[in-house]
């Protein structure tokens, strides 16, 4: 028995054409649905999230400003020295942000502004690789979350990231309270009693406020700069067509940093 | 035996340094801890689980939270609800028994309540005296968990 040439061919151009249907069906009946399910991560509740920073509606001010509100909100102590800081949200120049794309005849106004940066809960997060206790894993809806419960301070992470978005702790941070000079720069340390503080010898980072998320608040960072300025930050689930962050990225131009890695940083700049 | 009333000294001393300190807390029972309750968990008068089991397995249950909080991002426990589907699923009952000696680990409470999985939160929201509540028996075990490292304790007055 089996199938001749024939109807095996029949079959075979039934099928194609099915495929491809299938595809424009989805297309009409849950647009973006699809694509979205077609990128590395399963997706809970059609989630996927991200965010876009303007950065023609952001200033240094405004930036010191989301930095402070998420240090505050974190817990997260000024150590003074730039061998021991701790970066959750952070400033850095346009060479250094994307070195990448950086020439000499870059205009002016683009070379001397900075950039805001944070965790860019990357798709294909090389930290999550080489996670030896996966203590830092991938969320089904794309958070790149750090375990702080089970992070031995192997600092394989640290390596991994691309972007230095990772940060030690060298020393218990609840130091900034005992030691005077730093008491002058953490004033009133630990500021927020309803989140931890770290302890020595553990990698962590922003989370993308995953316990505002939860009770359906925006991140902290983005809350403040919407509160100065609206539409500087923008958080989004990249899954939806229609959320803001799909259509401010459909309608200006945008830069991520070392897509080239195939990371897949879901941290939008539109320059 | 060369030497023996030296050594015989050397020994009854040496064995007296070392049983020193069974004869100087001779006849007195280290006293046991006792966890004293703020008056607003006395209020409560429910924990999220029976006193029997918070007693002997909080741990557990501290570490099942934090692995559905980080992990799941499951942050409400309804002990109504957990009690319902341990009486449902007998082999989940079957492999929680060993935990409780009066077979209670969710005992249904008054008020049908959700709590948020937080030890800094909601534990420490009612048991806010630290010292007196968990330091209590961790002293008198020694046992020091690492909680308190990251985990902010409730300030007390002294």
């Amino acid at each position: 028995m089996g199938l001749n040439r024939r109807e095996f061919l029949k079959i075979a151009g039934l099928s194609a054409l099915l495929g491809s249907g299938a595809k424009a069906a989805m297309d009409i009946l849950a647009p973006g649905e699809l694509e979205a399910a077609m990128e590395t991560i399963p997706l809970t509740e059609g989630k996927r999230w991200a965010m876009v920073i303007d950065s023609h509606k952001i200033d240094d001010e405004l930036m010191d400003k989301c930095i402070k509100a998420c240090h505050r909100e974190h817990n997260v102590p000024d150590l003074g020295t730039a061998k021991e800081e701790i970066k959750w949200l952070w400033k850095e120049d346009y060479e250094h942000s994307f070195p990448e794309q950086e020439h000499e005849f870059v205009s002016d106004e683009v070379k001397h502004k900075n950039f805001l940066l944070l965790c860019n809960h990357c798709t294909n997060p090389p930290c999550c690789r080489v996670c030896p206790t996966r203590a830092t894993f991938q969320r089904d809806d794309g958070i790149v979350m750090m375990d702080l419960h089970r992070c031995i301070g192997c600092r394989f992470c640290m390596a991994a990231c691309p972007y230095g978005s990772r940060s030690f702790n060298w020393g218990d941070p609840r130091r900034v309270t005992k030691v005077e000079k730093l008491k002058k720069l953490n004033p009133g340390f630990p500021t927020n009693h309803e989140y931890p503080t770290r302890t020595k010898g553990v990698v962590e980072k922003c989370t993308f406020c995953d316990e505002r998320l939860a009770k359906g608040e925006p991140p902290a960072c983005v809350e403040e700069a919407n509160k100065i300025r609206k539409g500087a930050l923008t958080f989004g689930d990249l899954s939806d067509p229609e959320s803001e962050v799909r259509m401010l990225l459909k309608t200006h131009y945008s830069i991520r940093r070392k897509p080239e890695l195939g990371t897949g940083p879901n941290i939008f700049y539109i320059v | 035996m060369y030497d023996g009333g030296k050594i015989l000294t050397g020994l009854i001393i040496g064995l007296g340094l070392l049983l020193s300190p069974f004869i100087y807390n001779a006849g007195k029972a280290a006293k046991a801890p006792e966890p004293e309750l703020t008056p607003k968990a006395k209020k409560a008068n429910e924990c999220v689980a029976s006193k029997s089991f918070m007693r002997a397995w909080h741990m557990q249950l501290l570490d099942e939270w934090r692995n559905e909080v980080v992990r799941d991002d499951d942050r409400y426990y309804r002990p109504r609800e957990v009690a319902r589907e341990m009486r449902l699923d007998k082999h989940l009952l079957d492999q929680w028994r060993h935990l409780v000696s009066d077979g209670t680990r969710h005992y249904i409470p008054k008020k049908d309540k959700v709590y948020y999985k937080s030890l800094q939160m909601t534990c420490m929201d009612c048991h806010s005296n630290k010292t007196k509540f968990c330091d209590e028996c961790h002293n008198y075990m020694g046992v020091d968990p690492y909680c308190w490292d990251c985990h902010i304790e409730p300030e007390e007055k002294k």
